[in-house]
């Protein structure tokens, strides 16, 4: 909760880092969808595409991009979706569906139990 | 040119087998320990981002509308831990305050459950964030982190939360690694037994 740079960033930068789009089909995209680069930066590809695809070599939560980026998670939606169009990532959505009433599979838990208790 | 936290290289990047992202929200007032605690148990420095929300103009794509548009930033810490070589937890400390809530669908939808952090001295200060999980339908627990306040007995705060009888309620202290871990493995069990529970109905 400290530091805030959006509300400093001018919010004409934020229009042009995403083109001018304000939707995109967030059902598709998670806040911990694993993001992975499906190729090199190319020549004259805008600055925040190339960043996202150099950070993304190896997977990387849409979150934490978020924060690498110093961008609102809805902003870097957009870019990814530009990069998930052309091909050039790939996501790993989670598994759980994001259903209202539904709870996690058992299994899944048994699976966060084992991971936890070796922490 | 002011140096940005994104020009850190900060992040230990994940394997290159993970592929399922599970959630697990942290949910307090201010100051009472949910960044303590993620910082507790996770293998990253916690990172912090923030999600905007904008009044009034959602959906309008034309240029004219930018500026009449209100927006609220809403910031959380979060940090990670590998459970194995497929899946990612993410531990979110959240905010409890009211605008907060407006964004739980969008952010927190699939988030496996919830951790109320309560600190005795602003019991208060949960309240909502309980009524709120509630109407959301998010299972969770409640962890008293223990500030070497007045020592109230667990059952008092029960009382005072108003909490039914079956939500887990527990002592931690979120600086500990082991006692944050206690405090995780206690909210996955609960959500171990209400989802065979669950099961077993159907």
């Amino acid at each position: 909760m400290t530091s805030r740079p959006v509300d400093r960033e001018d919010p004409d930068r934020l229009y042009i880092v995403t083109g001018g789009r304000s939707r995109v089909d967030e059902s598709s995209i998670d806040l911990v969808s694993l993001i992975v680069s499906e190729c090199d930066p190319a020549p004259g590809m805008q600055s925040e595409h190339v960043r996202i695809l150099r950070m993304c070599t190896n997977p990387m939560a849409v979150v934490e991009i978020a924060a690498e980026l110093g961008l609102p998670v809805s902003v870097v939606k957009i870019l990814l979706c530009d990069l998930l169009d052309t091909g050039r990532i790939t996501a790993r959505h989670p598994t759980i569906a994001p259903a209202k009433t539904r709870l996690p599979d058992p299994a899944i838990l048994k699976q966060v139990l084992l991971g936890l208790e070796k922490l | 040119m002011d140096l940005k936290s994104s020009d850190r290289v900060t992040s230990t990047p994940l394997r290159s087998t993970a592929s399922n992202g599970l959630k697990i929200v942290i949910v307090g007032g201010f100051g009472v320990g949910k960044t303590t605690m993620v910082r507790s148990v996770s293998e990253i420095r916690p990172l912090s981002t923030e999600e905007v929300m904008t009044h009034a103009g959602v959906g309008i794509d034309d240029a004219g509308g930018v500026q009449d548009k209100t927006t609220t930033t809403v910031a959380f810490d979060f940090g990670r831990i590998s459970l194995n070589d497929q899946m990612i937890l993410y531990l979110f400390g959240a905010p409890g305050q009211q605008r907060f809530w407006f964004l739980w669908d969008r952010l927190f939808a699939g988030t496996l459950g919830a951790v109320v952090l309560v600190d005795t001295r602003r019991v208060q200060d949960s309240w909502y964030a309980i009524d709120r999980l509630e109407h959301h339908g998010m299972p969770f627990i409640v962890a008293r982190n223990d500030f070497g306040g007045p020592a109230h007995k667990l059952e008092d705060i029960r009382e005072a939360l108003d909490l039914s009888p079956e939500i887990p309620l527990i002592d931690c202290d979120a600086r500990e690694r082991e006692s944050s871990k206690k405090v995780l493995i206690t909210l996955v069990n609960h959500l171990y037994a209400l989802s065979t529970a669950a099961e077993g109905t159907t």
